[in-house]
């Protein structure tokens, strides 16, 4: 997993709330055996006309709104379990996503591929709207490790489960651990024994 | 404690911090679409299948429903389907794949095998896993890289969710469905209401209900939010299990009957979240937006926030128009089947209701099996005889239309009554119209060629 720790870049604003993961990649675009390639159909039906013409008036399209970290209504990511709307989102570019709330198997997802689903107030995400709408160049500084997002000189902090924030910074993914204590599942199936299976 | 908490604790390998710990997972199910790239993880990392008796194969999601005996004709889903062979058999996972006897959507065969017992975790990489919970067990929908998690070390590490309980009490009318009953609960908690938590459903209207209603109410707790819902098991839960396949005989049946009967929240039980319904109150559903949220009782009308952009957009992709009913609605489609309603007795209540009628002429009607099993079920029983001459099409079993990744999809612009559990933009097809009701619901529409309150034609 590639590592995330600081990230200064401008952001796409993307207001819509409740945006689903069929929305973030359609179900027709998951027959891939492999992990990449899934940007470029990244909010497909969005993006691109059913004759494959860009739509002009999707954020995406709009030459004004680039970078790397994607801000969006909240209940972004709910609906399908599908990891591959983490791959899309980090194959076209993202590295983070600002919401006021994050679907939960969306979050463990993403923070599986080290993408920072990062969360904030209701009221802090529609001041990045205006704030972006205002000045499309407009950076945003974002810090793991100390858990801020800076813009403009307002400075937020923000949470994350330390357990993850150590996994991000590090690039290190739950395998790993998993596979460091082998001992100690082989010890729980004898003490579980017949009862729960 | 809690039912949840039981379980969770009896499956707790360790604790890594406040909030997280490592669960082991007794049944591991997979499918075509969301476990290619585990494999290759494990390839690359060099290792096979921790355990391999706890994992389980179908190919579900992309399979055609028809000639299911030929080989699959568009050349992606062909791939995905045979790469899950050729992973299985390099792996050594036994698969329900196409043509065999056990073959259906993953969260059909799961129950109807005996596979989902109480007291379990089960996990697979779909949100749906939820059903499996009907059963009173901790299942619950997983990520890709999770998946990999669980073939290698069959463990998760996870953060412990919070407990919302949902009481339903009393008894529901007539034509009012379990069906109805999960999206009137969606439509009054949101799409968004219960994240974070994981749900237990209880009361007397859910003691009532069979096991395939309880797993309709289940299957659909994602749909708001939710990681998993669950039931306690009771009578109806071991009667059901009793006989099947995989189920224990025996002394092992006679142990896990005692284990299964400590499964329940326990009087003092305290859950982070509470609420509690009247099953009088609620008439059939139907969704009329793009979330399983935007849901209304067909006596009602639509009503959305008109300030919010988000709500405009899906009515808008919806066609309809805030303040107007939707009885009487002309629809083109109507799709019965998935993992949420395509089970005997979905199968068999559509079949009582529309022996001696007949679709009406302009509408499509796709009838789509959970699985084999479902299907030869209904054949013997003579349902296929009944559904063919009121012009519903039998197909074979798959998730078919429920996200139409087959060449099952509903044509852009139209409007299809599915039995399934999402209505999002594009779900069963690039700009199809999905209106979410209850098998019953949705025969009643087929027959009459748009939106009926089916309480009117029951006597
Ligand atoms: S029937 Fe639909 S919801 Fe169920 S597993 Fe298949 S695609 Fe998913």
């Amino acid at each position: 997993m590639e590592k995330l720790d600081k990230l200064v870049s401008t952001a796409v604003p993307l207001q819509i709330e409740d945006i689903d993961t069929d929305q973030i990649i359609p179900a027709r675009f998951l027959k891939a055996i492999s992990k990449v390639g899934f940007g470029e159909n990244l909010f497909r039906d969005w993006r691109y006309a059913s004759d494959g013409h860009e739509i002009a008036d999707f954020v995406l399209n709009n030459p004004i709104y680039k970078g790397s970290i994607l801000v969006a209504g909240r209940n972004f990511g709910c609906g399908s379990s599908r990891e591959h709307a983490a791959w899309a989102l980090g194959d076209y570019g993202f590295k983070v996503v600002i919401s006021s709330f994050f679907a939960d198997i969306f979050r463990g997802n993403a923070l599986n591929n080290g993408l920072l689903p990062l969360q904030v107030s209701q009221q802090t995400l529609e001041e990045i709207f205006r704030t972006i709408e205002k000045d499309p160049n407009v950076l945003l500084e974002i810090d793991v490790e100390n858990q801020t997002l800076n813009l403009n000189d307002q400075s937020i902090t923000f949470d994350i489960d330390p357990y993850k924030k150590v996994c991000l910074i590090n690039g290190f993914d739950d395998i790993d651990y998993l596979l460091s204590i082998k001992d100690e599942i082989d010890e729980y199936e004898r003490r579980a024994g017949e009862i729960v299976s | 404690m809690t039912l949840f908490e039981k379980i969770w604790n009896a499956h707790r390998v360790k604790s890594i911090d406040e909030n997280r710990d490592v669960i082991y997972i007794d049944q591991h199910l997979i499918h075509e679409v969301t476990s290619p790239q585990a494999f290759d993880g494990l390839r690359s990392r060099g290792i096979g299948i921790f355990r391999k008796n706890r994992i389980l194969a179908t190919a579900d999601h992309n399979v055609p429903t028809i000639n299911q005996h030929l080989p699959i004709e568009e050349p992606l889903s062909r791939m995905q389907v045979d790469t899950l062979t050729k992973n299985c058999n390099e792996f050594g996972v036994e698969l329900y794949g196409l043509g065999h006897h056990h073959q259906g959507i993953v969260h059909v065969i799961g129950p109807e095998l005996g596979i989902t017992k109480p007291g379990m975790t089960i996990v697979c990489g779909d949100s749906h896993t939820s059903t499996h919970g009907a059963f009173g067990n901790i299942a619950f929908g997983i990520g890709t890289s999770q998946v990999e998690q669980v073939m290698a070390t069959q463990c998760l590490i996870l953060e412990k969710p919070k407990t919302m309980r949902i009481n339903v009490e009393g008894t529901l009318q007539k034509g009012v469905t379990s069906k109805d009953l999960v999206l009137y609960i969606i439509a009054k908690l949101t799409a968004a209401g219960g994240t974070g938590y994981f749900i237990e459903y209880a009361g007397s209207a859910i003691r009532s209900l069979s096991m395939e209603a309880r797993m309709t109410i289940c299957n659909m707790s994602i749909e708001m939010g939710a990681r998993g819902g669950m039931i306690a098991p009771d009578e109806t839960t071991f009667a059901y299990i009793k006989g099947r396949k995989f189920a224990p005989v025996g002394q092992a049946w006679e142990d896990a009957l005692s284990y299964w009967k400590t499964l329940y929240s326990d009087e003092n039980a305290v859950f982070d979240a509470e609420y509690t319904y009247d099953a009088e109150d609620i008439q059939p559903m139907v969704t009329y937006g793009t979330n399983p949220g935007m849901g209304i009782g067909i006596d009602d009308v639509i009503t959305i926030d008109s300030n919010s952009d988000s709500n405009k957009k899906s009515l808008s992709y919806m066609g309809l128009a805030n303040g107007a009913s939707m009885k009487g609605l002309a629809i083109q489609n109507v799709f019965i089947g998935s993992c949420t309603n395509s089970r005997i007795e979905d199968l068999r209540q559509v079949a009582d209701f529309v022996a001696g009628k007949q679709k009406a002429a302009h509408v499509k009607v796709y009838i789509v099996p959970g699985s084999v099993m479902v299907s030869e079920q209904a054949k013997a029983e003579g349902l296929d005889k009944i559904f063919e001459a009121a012009g519903f099409e039998l197909r074979q079993p798959g998730c078919s239309a429920c996200l139409g990744m087959n060449e099952d999809k509903i044509p852009a612009g139209e409007y299809c009554v599915s039995t399934s559990n999402r209505n999002f933009e594009g779900r069963q097809g690039q700009g199809a119209r999905t209106i979410l009701a209850s098998p019953l619901m949705a025969a009643a529409a087929a027959i009459e060629g748009k939106i009926v309150d089916v309480r009117n034609y029951l006597n």
